[in-house]
């Protein structure tokens, strides 16, 4: 089971092409079915959703970091604070947490 | 000379650029974490950026370095993609309704290309239709925040102490919550989904039988089961604006 890694991202690229381009050359329709339409709507809270927990307090050292990283950044992400400075809130949560229990 | 709303302007790149210069560095703190997590399943720089100037997109990107740490198939990869980034099928429609209909096809296609969460956020804001050259200078500037952020991570992933590592590993989860909480507090049902969310994909990492597939491919179930459920439980109405 030896895969090429170039191969790899070579697909990825070409489907999220194919997905980003489709739409502005060929099918320039707008959608009008209405559960795919709804589909399309939920799918990116979803998915975000369904690879942020549990694999958030899987990537740190210390379980307990990664849970409190997960509440401070959606507290700051729920007041609508910028996706950087979201980003850097866990981070700092993560390091300080370490700094005390690991 | 063409119309004004495809032809180059020098003028409208720079404006590209210019809004696009705070999303590239904002991309560029984030696809540092990512090439740390690139690092770890070990790809290179070369692939980093490759990666980077292809998918260039955070979920989409992600999928790619955890499906190579799985060793996934390469249809699996096919399919992760389409799923984790089929957002960007509906944002390109909205998007195709601001080309003007004299644009080339070759305009079309890079315009497609261009699409991000962000890029097409500020695309989308443009008076009349979208002139190409914009799109391309945030993009240019965007994707170099993307590439060489990128390739820092995959490079100081090796050198930098493993504390920092490991802070620096949830910004990209920092960026997904910033991605859905604000509509999550506007809208109560994506609010209820996320809660749905967070507890079935835990469910689905430890119950005997699913635990057993691949990340990859839980997340693809999970995705379109519980996108389907709501589509049709709730279905969602853009007229109806979210208060």
């Amino acid at each position: 089971m030896n895969h090429n890694i170039y191969i790899y991202i070579l697909v990825a690229g070409l489907v999220s092409f194919i997905i980003r381009a489709l739409p502005t050359t060929i099918f320039r329709k707008p959608i009008k079915n209405k559960f795919i339409k709804s589909f399309l709507y939920y799918v990116p809270f979803v998915t975000l959703a369904v690879m942020t927990f549990p694999a958030i307090i899987e990537a740190t050292q210390s379980k307990l970091a990664g849970v409190l990283a997960l509440i401070c950044g959606t507290i700051a992400a729920w007041f609508n604070q910028s996706l950087f400075r979201v980003a850097v809130i866990c981070c700092v949560v993560v390091f300080v947490v370490e700094l005390v229990l690991v | 000379m063409k119309d004004k709303e495809i032809a180059f302007s020098k003028n409208i790149f720079v404006e590209g650029l210019r809004d696009g210069f705070p999303i590239g560095l904002g991309y560029f703190a984030v696809s540092f974490s990512l090439g740390i997590f690139a690092k770890k399943v070990g790809a290179n720089v070369v692939q980093g950026i490759v990666n980077s100037f292809l998918n260039h997109a955070s979920a989409g990107e992600y999928a790619v370095y955890s499906l190579i740490g799985a060793g996934a198939s390469y249809i699996e990869m096919a399919i992760m993609t389409l799923v984790v980034n089929a957002r960007y099928l509906l944002m390109s429609t909205a998007l195709s309704q601001k080309i003007h209909p004299k644009t080339p096809f070759i305009h079309r296609l890079l315009i497609g290309f261009h699409v991000t969460d962000e890029l097409f956020a500020i695309s989308i804001k443009r008076p009349g239709y979208v002139n190409p050259f914009y799109c391309y200078g945030a993009f240019l500037i965007a994707v170099l925040g993307w590439c060489l952020g990128t390739a820092a991570g995959i490079v100081a992933g090796g050198v930098l102490p493993i504390r920092v590592v490991s802070a620096f590993s949830v910004a990209l989860y920092g960026m997904f919550l910033a991605c859905i909480m604000p509509t999550a507090r506007k809208n109560r049902v994506v609010a209820f989904a996320i809660i749905v969310c967070f507890v079935m994909s835990y469910l689905a990492s430890v119950l005997p039988g699913i635990s057993q597939i691949s990340s990859g491919t839980r997340t693809i179930i999970l995705t379109v089961v519980i996108a389907s459920v709501l589509a049709v439980l709730f279905p969602h109405d853009e007229n109806v604006q979210e208060e």
